[in-house]
């Protein structure tokens, strides 16, 4: 995971196979604190506080299909190998919140990647739900849902090439326009 | 094109390119279209599925095919990330290993296109005359 948006991408699909109908990515920057932080809630079946124990276990997953589970290991050692933290809560029936902290400035934060892209092919595949991003800085906020998405767009296919770049310019220019750190 | 700000302006965008654009595929009738489903867990992410993904979203677009592009989660051939799995209308899916640009063009150009099984083909629902 060379990116803040490859990890978004990942560990969305936990809260997806949690069946959340409600996930909410947000990711807060700021430059005199000197810390970015990702945060991804949602309202999933969440897990026992014994599994909770063990989500940051490679060697632990819910899957059938391999043994190791890496993408909360992964993302836990890319913030506290850029000066910041890691947390995970959960409850079960209740959801999963998940926080990931970076020292702003250290030079082993992941850059942010493309957002525009990540959120995407997310909405592209997520349709059970409401996905709400939100991307703060101290120039202002950003706040895109998918629910809104297709309220606006409807029944029309995302894939469509007008649609496609709408959306993608969309995110782009609000990103810029709240000076989003790469 | 005015620059895209504001939903209002996608909602904009959405009428002036209206007769261009065809309804969601997916919802009307998924057994119709071309089916591709990316493998994007850990491992595939970490393989570039996302450029995988991006790559069949546009390519297939661009040459006017009825196709719905999904992700999926890992099938369990971490080793052969970024994986695809391709289900042709009336046809049983077909999983690819190793899918980078390259493969994927010659998945689109070969199989989507002309139906022609192309090498990296993982056996995941392979059936022998007998079964």
């Amino acid at each position: 995971m060379k990116t803040l948006s490859e990890h978004i991408l990942d560990i969305v699909q936990n809260s997806v196979s949690a069946k959340a109908t409600l996930i909410e990515i947000i990711v807060e920057e700021d430059k005199i604190a000197d810390l970015c932080s990702l945060v991804i809630r949602d309202n999933g079946c969440g897990m026992s506080k014994e599994t909770l124990a063990k989500a940051i276990n490679p060697f632990f997953t819910s899957r059938t299909t391999r043994k190791v589970g890496l993408g909360i290991p992964l993302l836990k050692h890319s913030a506290e190998a850029a000066g910041g933290s890691f947390s995970l809560e959960s409850e079960l029936n209740v959801g999963t919140v998940l926080t990931a902290r970076f020292q702003l400035s250290n030079i082993d934060r992941p850059p942010r990647g493309d957002i525009a892209e990540t959120l995407y092919l997310t909405f592209l595949s997520y349709t059970d739900g409401n996905l709400v991003y939100r991307h703060k800085t101290e120039k202002g906020e950003f706040r895109i849902s998918s629910d809104e998405l297709k309220e606006v767009l409807g029944d029309v296919s995302y894939q469509q090439k007008e649609i496609r770049e709408g959306i993608l310019e969309l995110i782009k220019s609000n990103l810029e326009e709240i000076e989003a750190t790469k | 094109m005015t620059k895209i700000k504001t939903l209002a302006d996608l909602r904009k965008m959405k009428e002036e390119a209206q007769s261009k654009i065809k309804l969601r595929e997916n919802s009307a009738n998924p057994d119709q279209v071309v089916q591709v489903k990316v493998g994007m867990a850990t491992c595939g992410i970490a393989s570039g599925a996302k450029e995988t993904m991006k790559y069949f979203v546009e390519e297939l677009e661009q040459e006017a095919i009825d196709a719905v592009v999904t992700q999926t989660g890992c099938m369990g051939y971490c080793y052969a990330e970024p994986t695809v799995e391709v289900k042709l209308p009336g046809k049983e899916p077909v999983v690819y290993g190793h899918v980078k640009k390259e493969k994927a063009r010659e998945i689109i150009d070969s199989y989507i296109k002309r139906g022609e099984l192309v090498d990296g083909i993982i056996p995941v629902s392979f059936k022998t005359i007998d079964d």
